[in-house]
């Protein structure tokens, strides 16, 4: 193998490959990056054996082939390397090094063969849809904050992305929980996804996904089978196992009966729960909201570090309440919030809380009070 | 050079008998009369409560452990002469001294036992740290005024009064500092009291092996050896930069005890850092039902003295030992911290199922870390599990009951497993 590829294209491609590469793994080869060249373009494929990437690069390919090379350790080089500098790639089978050269640097880096280096199954997609990025990054965006980290509850460590009955007919929902906090997020039901297998989309994944998604004009190719999920652009294709569990019935979480309104303007109220909650300590994160007539009190008591309060003015009609909750749990759902008033729905101090944007419900979340 | 009789505790000038009692537990040391950081430990301690409670055994072997299966916890001094040591495997001190009497521990007695000494040592001085029921450090700086005598006589007349107001035995090591007080308990047991002074701490220590550091372990005297330590002295030619370099934290501290510099305050209030229990079986267990009802038993035990205690923790820990002695342990961080017994229960057994074993295993344990002040305790609220705060509400009843009627007023068929 023999190509010579611009600084900038590789660095792009090595870069999504090297994230993926598990920092510390026992398989040798699966620190690797696989490299094929052929005809104009070369593609690197990384794996951790749940998740694959394959990242597409034109090239000037002098001579096919294929290798694999310490990912990381590459994309160190690369990364170094000037800008605007003409990287040369040309492995020896002989000597089983890569050389890498750029201007007066050269690099020798030793290769596995290609052979050794897995390669994830291809599998049937049972669907297959397009969706455009922002649509997608919508979807992630606003649920993963709520991925549980329990590894006993393992089919909470990702996102729930299945058909559902929304309120205006089938939706494409994401859904994520651990238990004190819940995203319910809601897209209009994309051409072609109406057989979806519903499907866990394992942290890691989700995390991965959000490099496919940050260009607004591109459209995502999704295909969805039992065990597995693909999401591809023309330069990417990343395909990951997906949870093998049961996510809950989450429905039943999700309260309808809460009549007591609260409505605030969003980000007043983040900034104010952010700075009450500054003298909360690491033990105690609770903050509590006491509510009354268009008025609402924050505040912060924490025995070890001293007290904070903060009040706001709000819309509130109902009788007075007074609730706790984790601070930071509130800061995330308040953050979720960009466009309009965030409308809080209790019922009492011990039952769970949702949180929606305005009259929006196609993103609602639901949190756990604390006692304060 | 000062001395004390330790039997009549008069005071003199020198000499190996005292004049006044024509004893001979005289103790006689230049610095004896101005130190004041001391260790007490016990003599045989659990099995020296069972020959006071049940004369018969005085004069016989007497092993404390458990079962059959267990290890030794303590032997008294004539099952030590047959070899048989503290962690010692029970059927191995039965091959060394074959009549010893085994008994079961009995944690009451021996706790009521060490509350007795410990009010005995409170009146010395406010600066108690206990270490276990069996063993304290003292710090009996400035108290000389106020006893009207100095430490090393207040001490003796504290190993007097155990044993002859509870009828058990004490050794004494009084040094500058903790390192050396711990060191020095032990020279001269059973009945002991042995002084290291300022003077002869550098002699003293120069010939001795590292592994006398309480905390240096199997592993640590490896890595030690490895870098060719094996006695105090081979410390001395390390620099304080290339010890830390090797040994972390503990390599600084190396070069410090090496010279017999130890600033460790003696304090009466060490924080706890964990609340555990664990049990060895009989027989090695692979059956779940059995475990189960092991597991709740010892989250149970756990949470009832998290809850005494006015603890909760956020870490839960299950350990395990397979039959041939291998250990492994796994452990959870809860977003929240918690005291419930159904909380550390559902955690562990989850736990448990993880390591995906069937074992057999000789050994199991439950744990909580991370602890903070029981208030913080999360109420178990779950939206996923909408039974969890009727489980915890029922749970906290129990404990009121149980608070009122015994123990045993109510339990969980799962315990009964």
């Amino acid at each position: 193998m023999k190509i010579s590829i611009e600084r900038a294209a590789l660095l792009k491609a090595v870069s999504q490959a090297q994230s993926v590469v598990e920092r510390r793994n026992t398989i040798p080869i699966l620190a690797n990056v696989l490299i094929e060249a052929e005809s104009e373009a070369i593609s690197l494929r990384a794996t951790d054996l749940d998740i694959e990437v394959v990242d597409k690069a034109s090239a000037q390919v002098v001579r096919a082939g294929a290798t694999t090379v310490n990912a990381v350790l590459l994309h160190e080089i690369v990364r170094k390397l000037p800008d605007g500098a003409l990287v040369m790639l040309s492995d020896d089978p002989a000597s089983g090094r890569l050389s890498v050269e750029a201007g007066r640097s050269r690099f020798s880096l030793a290769t596995l063969p290609r052979e050794d280096f897995p390669v994830m199954a291809s599998s049937e997609y049972e669907s297959n849809f397009s969706v455009a990025a922002p649509v997608l990054r919508r979807l992630f965006d606003k649920s993963k904050f709520a991925i549980s980290h329990e590894e006993t509850r393992y089919y909470l460590n990702g996102v729930y992305l299945h058909v559902a009955e929304g309120e205006g007919g089938k939706v494409l929902r994401a859904v994520a929980t651990d238990g004190h906090r819940l995203a319910r997020i809601d897209a209009p039901l994309p051409e072609g996804a109406e057989n979806m297998p519903g499907v866990i989309v394992p942290r890691k994944t989700v995390a991965e996904l959000g490099k496919l998604l940050a260009d607004d004009d591109t459209e995502i190719a999704v295909s969805v089978s039992e065990t597995k999920v693909r999401f591809a652009t023309p330069d990417i294709t990343l395909t990951s196992k997906v949870i093998d569990g049961t996510f809950p019935d989450y429905t039943r979480v999700i309260p309808t009966g809460n009549t007591r309104k609260l409505e605030v303007d969003a980000s007043d109220f983040a900034k104010a729960v952010d700075r009450v909650a500054t003298v909360s300590s690491e033990r105690s994160r609770a903050v509590k909201m006491a509510l009354d007539e268009d008025r609402l009190v924050l505040s912060v008591n924490a025995p070890d570090s001293g007290a904070a309060e903060e009040e706001l003015a709000v819309a509130y009609g109902d009788e007075p309440l007074e609730i706790g909750f984790n601070a930071k749990y509130l800061l995330e759902i308040a953050s979720q919030v960009d466009r309009e008033n965030a409308v809080f729905m209790f019922n009492s101090a011990g039952d769970p809380t949702l949180m929606r944007e305005g009259n929006d419900t196609s993103a609602v979340y639901v949190v756990m009070p604390m006692r304060v | 050079m000062p001395a004390l009789c330790r039997d009549c505790l008069a005071t003199f000038e020198a000499g190996s008998r005292c004049p006044e009692c024509l004893g001979v537990r005289v103790i006689s040391h230049p610095e004896l009369f101005d130190l004041t950081i001391a260790h007490m430990d016990c003599d045989a301690f659990y099995a020296s409560v069972e020959k006071r409670d049940n004369p018969e055994l005085r004069n016989k072997p007497v092993i404390i452990g458990g079962g059959r299966r267990g290890v030794v916890s303590t032997a008294c001094y004539i099952a030590r002469i047959a070899g048989v040591r503290s962690a010692m495997p029970m059927f191995q001190a039965l091959k060394l001294c074959p009549n010893a009497v085994v008994l079961r521990p009995r944690g009451e007695a021996y706790a009521k036992a060490s509350r007795a000494i410990r009010d005995m040592m409170s009146k010395l001085t406010p600066d108690v740290e206990p270490l276990s029921l069996d063993e304290a450090f003292m710090d009996l700086s400035g108290t000389a005024k106020l006893h009207g005598a100095p430490p090393a006589m207040m001490l003796a007349r504290l190993v007097k009064q155990m044993e002859t107001e509870l009828g058990l035995t004490g050794s004494i090591g009084l040094s500058h500092n903790k390192f050396l007080a711990k060191l020095a308990s032990d020279l001269d047991k059973p009945r002991g009291f042995a002084v290291i002074g300022k003077a002869e701490t550098a002699s003293f220590l120069h010939d001795r092996p590292v592994s006398m550091i309480w905390g240096v372990g199997a592993t640590t005297r490896q890595a030690l050896e490895a870098a060719g330590i094996r006695r105090f002295s081979d410390l001395l030619q390390w620099e304080k930069q290339d010890l830390a370099a090797r040994f972390g934290n503990m390599g600084e501290r190396l070069w410090h005890l090496a010279r017999g510099q130890d600033d460790r305050r003696v304090s009466p209030h060490a924080p706890v850092k964990s609340i555990s229990k664990e049990t060895t079986f009989e027989e090695d267990i692979s059956d779940p039902e059995l475990l189960d009802g092991h597991l709740w038993r010892l989250a149970e035990q756990v949470a009832d003295r998290a809850k005494a205690k006015g603890l909760a923790g956020r870490v839960i820990t299950l350990k395990l030992k397979r039959a041939d002695h291998r250990q492994l342990t796994r452990r959870l961080s809860l977003p929240y911290p918690t005291q419930l017994a159904d909380r550390i229960y559902r955690i562990s057994n989850k736990l448990l199922a993880l390591v995906n074993d069937t074992g057999p295993w000789r050994l199991i344990g439950v744990g909580i870390g991370g602890l903070c002040p029981g208030e913080y305790a999360h109420s178990g609220a779950d939206l996923l599990d909408p039974q969890a705060v009727k489980r915890a509400g029922a749970e906290l009843a129990t404990d009121r009951i149980r608070a009122r009627y015994g123990q045993d007023a109510i339990r969980k068929g799962r315990s009964l497993r």
